[in-house]
């Protein structure tokens, strides 16, 4: 057996469980990994010690034949969740210093299945971003290159340092979460597994919000089958989330490998975007034949509000965000600008130097779009249409069981590229921000490279609370497309 | 709204005053509104704060379902309709006694729609106030200015604890129409046992909006004065704000709408803030809770569980015990002190128990300061001297002896008389006695009251004086009156 390191999250359990290697062989392996790979800029914490006790907990656990369904397997964090004791930052500096009195109810349920923490993982500050240039601990680089060239590429974003670490190994599977994209185009762009389930599957409590309505946790792990895994650990109800569902969290492992045949495959001809490469659209193509080549039926179907979900989540994201963001304030916790006066100035320095630009530009937004005589024009629109789009996607699903679009309009692009282009930015986001307002789940599945040798994605989305089906889909893609390749270590 | 009722007369002429009020009253619950902190008064600084009202990271709001019940008992009690769907939106503004940065209040969609209070006034007139609305929303915390000279405090306790804001209609005329409803708000409040009306605690506050027109006129730009926690200061408040519109609009002023604030040593008020320096709160719908949706038979069983409530218990009073409206309203006002009365009245004289009630045992009450619950005559025992004063064992003067050592020492009624012998004297006999002795000793006196039959007065006097004032007086009147030989 090779490193650790090289097993998916199921192999590494399955090892872990007839105690092939031990959860601290495992976990030194990881810590060895992430030492190595800092021109990644993944981790802005790395918790070795705690890591290497949790490991030795899980071995003492698995020695008496016990232990949960990841007991032992180390995983990283998206620094958005709350961990008890240990610095969360939201990829902010107006989170300095801030050590959380509690757990997140998703990582408390992944360590309760025997998990253990490698590490807090970079990220777009507050979640705000799709290249992780926006993190104050600055960007993730994304472990692929083009091929032939240096230069370095984002991993996406926000929850880059989540689909960096999976894919460059510094982890077995990583928590992630997505407001409007951020698990499925960082997978896309890294060529890992991104799932973000239906809104309420997993519990916010603990989670810095960014928009509320909107936020939903899920991991990006290797492949699906992994991804299947850490799902069914880390979802499930919570009294303390007033919007988290009370429903039974099914065995998605189960559904991974499960016959896609007779399923209708919906294929929305709103999802192509101008200037998106000839390639994605290929792809695209591609997926609809693996799948019809599976057994399922394609469908054409239109989904015409597309194409204000991108103005709409631009209007209610930053106006809940504006909101969510004034308890950073600089009087409880996190940082306090030296330079103040009164309580105005405390307000209004701590919050100028805490904040980076491009949370400021949300905040901005927001409250625009919530100031009295705007709110209707501005707000309550965007919310009637938000309605109209759910309806749409009902309505879809009345027809399709799955609708498979491509992830990401472009592959992994320049660090620096779109830096000074907000709106280019919020394209990225294109094809995913309407599984987010319609509350629906998605996957990005990655599908093949482009010309440069960047991976892309496929998505499928799901009705409401069937993630079951999405895992079916996604595993079809999966072993169609036989995507084996691996971003070469430069890093290392 | 009827004719213009009851005018202040300024230099050019009457005036109308138009009062609104905005109460806010805490609801009685043991945790607070959207977190399971303890909402208990008189804790230690900070020492009931959860997570969740310090505005940790990702800490979210639960909804306590004992509030909801304790807001839909107050909207049945005020007769108004409840909203079976309703929302909690944000209102954002930055204070540090504010750790959210916002507050979670109700704005478009509150729980309790109109309704409707019976106001009873002094002079025994009855209004009717309506009721706009009722809403749930989260108090601050406090911020403390004066324990540093250059650092304030937060103390969070009170962050996150529910209140009711209960929202009149314009419809009332006079100080003493404010002053009324307010009590009679707080009345229903205690009653329901939805909030304990305590106002030195902050438990109910009043924001008092009033303005004033010609009568009959359009209504004018009203003003809002806040924070005002005691019924007198209510009546100040209007007083003082009703006569200050009426100086500057008969000195050809205008009235700016303004929020003001009420200086409780002056009774006057004072500019807070002006409409233009008013906050944008931006209010939306808080995404972190769900619609507030009720079940008809939730609010069913609220309703059946209700305890009856101040202006049906004063009717069955004046109809159970031949009350007059005035006394039954006294005694309906407090739950505890009608409950008194009732067990004192229960088979008994009614208007009887109710002067007892209300003159003497109120009058001792307020004089000592107590409460009720802690009389030291219990209801049983009240009830038992009147029964001494019914069936002719004490005179109702002797009574009140009886009543003031009750009140002292406490102990049975019977067992004082007997101990002090203060049994009435009826035996006709001892009477006869005491009269013949008198007589025989004034013949002065005697010879006068066949002339001035006015001083028979004297002679009731010296025989109850010869008796202990024990004896029956109308056998004494009797007797006296067949040995003097007048009618």
């Amino acid at each position: 057996m090779g490193s650790p390191t090289d097993l998916t999250l199921a192999e590494l359990c399955g090892a872990l469980k007839a105690r092939k290697v031990s959860a601290v062989e495992a976990t030194d392996a990881y810590l060895a990994n992430i030492e190595k790979a800092t021109a990644l800029n993944a981790f802005i914490t790395v918790t070795a010690e705690k890591a290497r006790d949790m490991a030795k907990a899980s071995d003492a656990r698995l020695a008496r034949g016990e232990g949960g369904p990841l007991e032992g397997a180390p995983l990283g964090i998206k620094d958005l969740f709350c961990t008890e004791g240990i610095l969360t930052t939201a990829g902010s500096h107006i989170l300095d210093g801030f050590r959380p009195p509690y757990e997140s109810s998703v990582t408390a349920n992944l360590w309760r299945d025997g998990a253990v923490m490698l590490g807090k993982l970079n990220m777009d500050e507050f979640a705000m971003g799709s290249s992780n240039e926006t993190s104050f601990y600055g960007p993730v680089v994304n472990p692929w290159r083009k091929r032939g060239e240096n230069a370095k590429l984002t991993p996406g974003g926000s929850s880059g340092g989540s689909a960096a670490s999976v894919a460059a190994h510094l982890c077995a599977a990583a928590t992630a979460t997505d407001t409007g994209g951020s698990i499925r185009q960082p997978a896309s762009l890294t060529g890992t597994v991104g799932v973000k389930p239906t809104y309420g599957r997993c519990s916010r409590w603990g989670i810095v919000a960014f928009a509320s309505s909107l936020d939903q946790a899920g991991p990006i792990a290797r492949d699906v089958r992994d991804a299947a895994i850490m799902l069914r650990s880390m979802a499930g109800h919570d009294r303390k989330d007033s919007t988290s569902v009370d429903r039974p969290v099914p065995d998605y492992e189960a559904a991974v490998g499960m016959s896609v045949k007779g399923l209708r495959i919906g294929v929305p001809r709103e999802y192509r975007v101008d200037g998106m490469p000839v390639e994605i659209e290929k792809l695209w193509a591609q997926g609809v034949d693996w799948l019809k080549a599976a057994g399922c039926e394609i469908v054409e179907i239109s989904l015409p509000l597309t194409k204000y979900a991108l103005p709409v989540y631009y209007i209610v994201a930053p106006a809940e965000a504006s909101s969510n963001l004034a308890r950073y304030d600089g009087v409880r916790y996190g940082w306090r600008s030296k330079e103040t006066t009164d309580i105005r100035s405390l307000y209004e320095k701590s919050r100028a130097e805490g904040f980076g630009k491009e949370v400021k530009r949300r905040i901005l937004i927001g409250t625009y779009v919530l100031s009295a005589g705007y709110y209707d024009a501005y707000y309550l629109r965007a919310q009637k249409v938000r309605k109209r789009i759910f309806d749409e996607f009902v309505d879809a699903f009345g027809k399709v069981d799955l609708i498979l679009t491509p992830s990401a309009p472009s592959a992994a692009f320049a660090l620096g590229e779109k830096a000074n282009d907000p709106v280019q930015m919020y394209l990225n986001d294109v094809f995913t921000v309407t599984a987010n307002l319609a509350g629906l789940p998605g996957i990005s599945v990655p599908a093949g490279l482009d010309k440069d040798g960047l991976p892309l994605g496929l998505q499928l989305l799901a009705r409401p609370f069937d993630e079951e089906t999405l895992f079916r889909g996604a595993a079809a893609i999966e072993k169609s497309a036989a995507f084996k390749v691996q971003p070469q270590s430069w890093w290392a | 709204m009827s004719e213009p009722r009851k005018l202040l007369s300024g230099a050019t002429g009457d005036w109308e005053v138009v009062i609104g009020l905005e109460v806010h009253a805490q609801v009685l619950s043991k945790s607070k509104l959207f977190s399971g902190a303890s909402a208990e008064y008189g804790a230690g600084p900070n020492e009931n704060v959860s997570l969740v009202d310090a505005a940790m990271p990702g800490m979210l709001p639960v909804i306590n379902g004992y509030c909801v019940e304790q807001a839909v008992k107050t909207g049945l009690g005020l007769n108004a309709k409840i909203n079976l769907w309703s929302r909690f939106d944000r209102k954002n503004y930055f204070y540090p006694d504010l750790p959210q940065g916002y507050q979670i209040s109700q704005y478009k969609d509150p729980i309790v729609g109109e309704g409707e209070v019976e106001v009873e006034l002094d002079d025994g007139e009855t209004i009717r106030v309506g009721i706009e609305r009722l809403h749930l929303e989260q108090d601050a915390g406090k911020s403390i200015h004066d324990l540093s000279p250059k650092e304030s405090y937060v103390d969070l306790n009170r962050s996150g604890v529910a209140l009711m804001e209960i929202v009149s209609k314009p419809d009332m005329r006079s100080a003493d129409e404010a002053a009324a409803y307010y009590s009679k708000l707080r009345t229903i409040l205690r009653y329901l046992g939805a909030c304990d009306g305590n106002m030195e605690e902050g438990s109910m506050r009043a924001d008092v909006n009033v303005s004033v027109r010609r009568p009959g006129g359009p209504f004018g730009t009203r003003t809002e004065t806040k924070n005002v926690n005691s019924i007198r200061f209510v009546k100040q408040a209007v007083e003082y704000e009703a006569r200050r519109q009426i100086e500057v609009l008969e000195s050809g002023g205008k009235i700016d709408q303004e929020t003001r604030l009420f200086d409780v040593a002056t009774g006057k008020t004072r500019p807070m803030r002006s409409k233009e320096d008013a906050h944008d709160y931006r209010y939306f719908p808080d995404p972190d809770l769900l619609p507030l949706e009720l079940d008809p038979a939730f609010v069913e069983r609220i309703r059946l569980s209700l305890p009856e409530l101040p202006d049906a218990k004063k009717r069955r009073f004046m109809r159970d015990f031949g009350l007059s409206g005035y006394d039954a309203a006294v005694l309906a006002a407090d739950k505890d002190r009608a409950a008194y009365f009732e067990e004192v009245a229960k088979g008994r004289d009614g208007k009887l128990a109710a002067n007892w009630v209300t003159t003497e045992l109120f009058g001792a009450l307020n004089k000592k300061g107590l409460e009720i619950d802690q009389s030291p005559i219990k209801a049983a025992a009240l009830g038992r001297l009147i029964d001494l004063i019914c069936d002719g064992t004490i005179s109702g003067r002797i009574a009140k002896d009886v009543f003031q050592i009750m009140l002292e020492g406490g102990g049975d009624p019977a067992t004082i008389v007997a101990e002090k012998g203060l049994k009435q004297v009826t035996d006709a006999g001892a009477i006869e006695r005491a009269v013949d002795e008198i007589i025989a000793a004034n013949p002065r006196q005697v010879e006068e009251v066949k002339a001035k039959p006015k001083t028979f007065g004297w002679f009731v006097g010296q025989v109850m004086k010869a008796t202990g004032g024990k004896a029956n007086p109308a056998a004494v009147n009797d007797i006296l009156k067949k040995k003097l030989g007048i009618d």
